[in-house]
């Protein structure tokens, strides 16, 4: 059975590596945008964690914020994480991309950018994957029927 | 002085026999050799997650049955353990079981379409796929037993299944077993020790277990470049730490250990479904959870191991009947990241051959 990490035994462990806030849910934490390279390359590279496996990014949108949330498991310890970041401004969405740490990435979040608007910066190829570059707006996005109506 | 050369670049598909759907991908070469891949997704793209967030709980099962056409029971199962997740409340044994007997029935179908399509990749044009697909349509009949379509199955429901397998089906079911490992011995009679296949596949499309892992690549795939990771064993879900079977991984990760892998696959799933047939025990298949399904506020995700590798599903319930958001993990379009790695250096003809053996299926792919 695949162990899930608790959010404050996760917290604890990257506490060191995080220089904005930290918020700890049940079996998630949640950090700043600016603090996931960081921890995504600790939470890789420590012996006792080695996430070397990059299940999923999602992103949701609800309306205040967008949530980025990257399910991650150790294939070598059979544990996996959640880990969450926020963005709250609608308009300027950015995030450091963790392509350089997993290259299971790539097509993750070229699919983020092209249904929800994320931009990843330092993604080498962030260009629309399902639908076709000029397509107007973004469609998981909860505003967008309105936009186009 | 030497000859000047440019590279070329030449488009395949979106319509072409050898890209299994609607995939398109511009490959660049120097000579015959290939120097880079540029995939071009989302001909088949109906935005499946956004439709989900139209419809009730139920409702969904039935989008999920066109993600990957071809292993609809997988895709109807990792949702329905969703949104059991979401609720927690969970199948009673029987209607586990059959869910089961439904995944592995289905990964068996799924690989017989990967095997007789990538024969037909490697130029047996249609014979070999018939003989794969003589068995498939008799999986496709027991799916029709049990619920009455047979490709678009929307068998499983929230809390257990649709309804109880009918009489007929356990005698057919029991034939089956008895005739399948035949018919396995007959494939690889005409397949593995092929001279033609051996020289095709052998020592071509090579991966390395780090890339995979680090591309974050499942299933079959992985397996092939010789780590064993399979959710049936290292995440038991339903029921399958009750059962005695191997994972079955490959040496050095190249065409061939792709094909055998899915061959070897059959057999265990075989032996999970003998096994599935005797410990099956009468109750009842479903929970009388309703089917205007209303989960508590919360998140969850799923995962099973899919014929094609990990498909996940997460979903976002706000407590309302029609999901938040419904994000789908699928293994074919992630396996795809490592596409470039796979086919650069190779020459056109075994880029077809190799992009065959991923085994991928665009509904899958652009949902």
């Amino acid at each position: 059975m695949t162990k899930i990490i608790s959010g404050e035994e996760l917290s604890i462990h990257i506490r060191g590596v995080v220089s904005g806030t930290l918020t700890c849910g049940e079996y998630d934490v949640v950090v700043e945008g600016k603090d996931i390279p960081s921890v995504c390359n600790y939470l890789k590279t420590t012996p006792e964690l080695e996430f070397n496996y990059l299940s999923a990014i999602s992103a949701v949108d609800f309306i205040e914020y967008f949530e980025v949330i990257y399910h991650m498991t150790s294939l070598i310890h059979n544990h996996s994480v959640v880990l969450k970041t926020r963005i709250y401004d609608r308009d300027e969405t950015s995030l450091p991309s963790v392509v350089d740490i997993w290259q299971g990435a790539d097509l993750q979040e070229r699919e983020i950018w092209d249904l929800m608007g994320i931009k990843f910066i330092g993604h080498y190829n962030l260009k629309r994957v399902l639908l076709w570059e000029g397509f107007p707006g973004h469609p998981l996005r909860k505003d967008f029927l309105e936009e186009v109506r | 002085m030497p000859l000047k050369t440019e590279p070329i670049t030449v488009n395949i598909g979106p319509q072409h026999p050898s890209t299994h759907g609607v995939f398109r991908i511009r490959v660049t070469f120097d000579g015959e050799v290939i120097i880079d891949v540029d995939p071009v997704f989302g001909y088949l793209h109906r935005g499946s997650e956004k439709l989900a967030e139209e419809r009730t709980y139920t409702q969904v099962i039935t989008l999920t049955d066109r993600l990957d056409y071809v292993s609809s029971m997988t895709n109807n199962q990792a949702y329905v353990l969703a949104c059991e997740k979401l609720a927690d409340i969970k199948a009673p044994e029987r209607g586990m079981y059959l869910r089961v007997i439904a995944a592995e029935l289905q990964r068996i179908a799924s690989h017989l379409v990967a095997t007789g399509f990538l024969v037909n990749d490697l130029g047996a044009l249609a014979t070999p796929l018939m003989y794969c697909f003589r068995e498939r349509e008799k999986i496709l009949d027991l799916f029709e037993m049990l619920c009455g379509a047979r490709v678009t199955l929307t068998y499983m429901r929230v809390g257990g299944v649709f309804q109880d397998a009918p009489e007929d089906f356990w005698v057919f079911l029991k034939r089956f077993l008895e005739e399948m490992p035949f018919h396995i011995d007959e494939y690889e009679q005409l397949i593995s020790e092929n001279e033609i296949i051996l020289m095709r596949t052998k020592g071509v499309g090579i991966l390395s277990s780090s890339t995979a892992i680090n591309g974050s690549v499942s299933g079959p795939v992985l397996r092939s470049t010789g780590y064993s990771w399979d959710l049936r064993k290292a995440d038991p879900y339903e029921v399958y730490d009750r059962f005695d079977f191997d994972v079955v991984v490959g040496e050095q990760g190249d065409n061939y250990d792709r094909y055998k892998i899915r061959i070897n696959e059959m057999r265990q799933s075989l032996r999970i479904l003998n096994q599935c047939v005797e410990q099956i025990a009468p109750g009842p298949v479903r929970t009388n959870s309703p089917l205007l399904f209303r989960p508590p506020v919360g998140e969850a995700y799923a995962h099973v191991e899919s014929p094609k590798g990990e498909l996940g599903f997460y979903i976002v319930s706000d407590g309302g009947v029609a999901p938040y958001r419904f994000k789908i993990r699928s293994p074919s379009f992630i396996n795809l990241t490592i596409l470039r790695e796979l086919v650069v250096g190779l020459k056109l003809a075994d880029m077809i051959v190799a992009f065959g053996s991923i085994d991928v299926n665009m509904g899958e792919v652009d949902r």
